[in-house]
């Protein structure tokens, strides 16, 4: 190479060189086309391949692998019955709730940093919140009332199940499921009010276990509680509270029962609540109407 | 009238929930008896004309031949999802900028609230501890409405209306899920909410909250009012009276649970524990009216008097 261009003239030796770099130039321009080419089509992109593991294109099969091949989608089914899809069966009400539930999840992660479950602290972490962390009070008013909101959507979504007698046959089982479910974000909601330690939580959560007090066998105040061995230091109120008064131990314990033990229950019976709606067939409708003539005889044993 | 009470009431930040429950729930009743009624036109439809009922597709939606039955859920599904999950983000946003979530004084021991509430979804066992002891309304009959909640589906043993609205195949089942959950519930939230003053006192909407109103309520037991005095003939007399309750009432549910013949065909399928066990939690849930209608027409506190428990 090196002999060969000094044996030419310089001029020759010029040419070659830009016609060279004109080349290289056009080689990387065409390079270039080809990425804005494919930024229009990202789903041929080997990154996006490699993620969602479907070419996707606009076939059938591929629209049902995008979806299977997903382990946050693959909870769906890859068809679905064309009228369910329509939002007046469902109301969308169970897919809403557990909307919710993340929304909650997240904001309620975000509020964990700034919180501390100690008589001292909680009530000023509260107002800390609410006048110094950017977006604190924010943060607080959509953890409160997206906590509302859920037990509206679950006793909705309960009442739409009711309504389509979505609890009848093979279903029975997701329906107990789902009662357990609605207690636990009850429970998930009440466990939170006691969180920012204030007048409203205390006499709520003071009001709400002092009813523990009154649980037969187990309560030093209820029927036969007493002839148990009950007292005011070992009842299930006591167990509840860790103690015989709403304090500091009853804020810790709210505080684990709120943030670990509910949720992590409520997000197991959630997975099972989940896998049952598909294994029983899918969302139970609309389906064809029956008529009273097509009852058949119960079988007998 | 004092509205700006009422109105102090309604906009209570932890209140406003509720207020969206009592317009929520009137519109999805609405919204879901009207596809009920729908379906039931349909089925009478179909019911009076055997040849259409063989080819019909069944539903009201629309339906052509050759359309699959099925469609893909990526994008049918998927979308709607998306869409619901950016409405309900955008409400919970206006709704937490526009209104701040409640926070009182300090927690203090020694400054009782009054009147304490539970929060709403809690209130209707507030309210029920009006009418029973605490071991009761507190413990035994929470449990017993979520046992009841969960053994429906083994309770009823209709195979009509599986899968579809309709109002027409499931009267029994609808009054009754109705009946305790917006007759009994709701509204044992809505009086736990609005009605509920200083003291746990009955104020009417717009009745003023008096702090120092006391009611010496005279409240009487059912045998006291028959002069019973021995412990002995108040737990024999009481254990009579709710007997006879039951009783009553459990003939009551069974002339509406065989009202017609279509009813008596579904009691038919029922095994004899289904029918107990529907009749217990029937008539339990009974106990509730009728001791509001004790306490709140007759001030009658017990009526079943023992040295154990008192109903
Ligand atoms: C945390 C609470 C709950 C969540 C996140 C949840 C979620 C869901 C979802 C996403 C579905 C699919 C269909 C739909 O959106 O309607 C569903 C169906 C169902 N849910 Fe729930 N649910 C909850 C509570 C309940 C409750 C309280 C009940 C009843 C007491 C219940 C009973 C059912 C039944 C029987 C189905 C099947 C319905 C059908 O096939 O039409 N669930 N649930």
């Amino acid at each position: 190479m090196a002999d060969d261009l000094k044996e030419q003239k310089p001029a020759g030796k010029a040419t070659a060189l830009i016609g060279g770099v004109l080349k290289e130039v056009k080689g990387l321009k065409d390079k270039a086309l080809d990425d804005v080419q494919s930024l229009k089509k990202p789903q041929k992109t080997q990154l996006y391949k490699s993620i969602f593991r479907v070419t996707h294109d606009e076939k059938p099969r591929n629209r049902a692998l995008g979806i299977l091949s997903n382990v946050f989608l693959h909870l769906h089914p890859a068809k679905i019955n064309r009228d369910a899809v329509a939002y007046n069966y469902t109301w969308g009400m169970g897919g809403i709730t557990f909307y919710l539930f993340i929304v909650l999840t997240f904001t309620g992660v975000l509020l964990m940093f700034y919180y501390h479950p100690t008589k001292v602290q909680a009530f000023r972490d509260i107002l800390y919140l609410e006048h110094d962390v950017p977006f604190g009070k924010l943060l607080r008013n959509m953890h409160r009332w997206a906590a509302h909101l859920m037990i509206i959507t679950v006793w909705l979504h309960m009442f739409r199940v009711f309504l389509t007698g979505s609890y009848k046959k093979p279903r029975e089982f997701n329906w107990m499921v789902g009662v357990i479910l609605m207690l636990l974000t009850m429970l998930l909601s009440f466990t939170g009010y006691l969180l920012p330690d204030d007048q409203l939580g205390f006499w709520a959560v003071t009001v709400g276990t002092n009813m523990a007090r009154a649980t037969p066998l187990l309560g030093h105040e209820g029927p036969l509680g007493p002839e148990f061995g009950m007292t005011a230091f070992n009842d299930v109120r006591f167990a509840l509270l860790g103690g015989s008064i709403v304090d500091s131990n009853a804020l810790l314990r709210a505080y684990i029962w709120h943030c670990i033990a509910i949720p992590l229950i409520a997000g197991i019976f959630m997975a099972v609540h989940f896998w049952r709606v598909r294994k029983d067939g899918g969302i139970s409708g609309p389906a064809p109407v029956m008529l009273e003539s097509e009852i058949k005889e119960p079988r007998r044993f | 009238m004092d509205w700006v009470q009422l109105w102090e009431i309604t906009t209570l930040p932890d209140n406003v929930p509720i207020v969206l429950l009592i317009l929520v729930i009137p519109f999805y009743t609405w919204y879901g008896l009207r596809q009920a009624f729908a379906n039931d036109r349909l089925i009478d439809r179909l019911e009076a004309d055997p040849e259409m009922a063989k080819t019909h597709h069944r539903k009201t939606q629309p339906w052509k031949p050759g359309w699959a039955r099925e469609v893909q859920v990526w994008p049918y599904l998927l979308r709607m999802e998306f869409l619901v999950a950016i409405i309900v983000t955008f409400i919970l946003m206006v709704w937490s900028i526009t209104l701040d979530a409640p926070l009182e004084e300090p927690a203090n021991p020694s400054l009782t609230m009054n009147p304490a509430k539970a929060p709403w979804y809690f209130l209707g066992l507030q309210e029920m501890l009006v009418y029973f002891d605490p071991w009761m309304a507190g413990v035994v009959l929470p449990t017993l409405i979520l046992v009841g909640l969960m053994v429906i589906p083994y309770m009823d043993t209709n195979p009509l209306g599986n899968g579809y609205y309709t109002y027409k195949q499931r009267k029994f089942a609808i009054w009754a899920f109705f009946f305790g959950f917006i007759v009994l519930w709701l509204s044992m939230v809505v009086i736990g909410t609005f009605i509920r003053g200083p003291g746990w006192i009955w104020f009417w909407p717009g009745q003023t909250w008096d702090h120092n109103k006391l009611i010496f309520e005279a409240n009487r037991d059912l045998p006291d009012m028959f002069g019973i005095t021995s412990m002995l003939g108040k737990s024999l007399f009481g254990a009579a009276v709710v007997g006879l309750f039951a009783l009553v009432t459990a003939l009551g549910v069974h002339k509406l649970f065989t009202w017609n013949a279509f009813n008596r065909k579904i009691y038919n399928r029922m095994s004899l524990i289904q029918y107990v066990l529907l009749q217990f939690f029937l008539v339990t849930m009974m106990l509730l009216p009728a001791k509001m209608v004790a306490r709140l027409l007759f001030r009658i506190k017990y009526v079943w008097v023992t040295p154990w428990f008192n109903i």
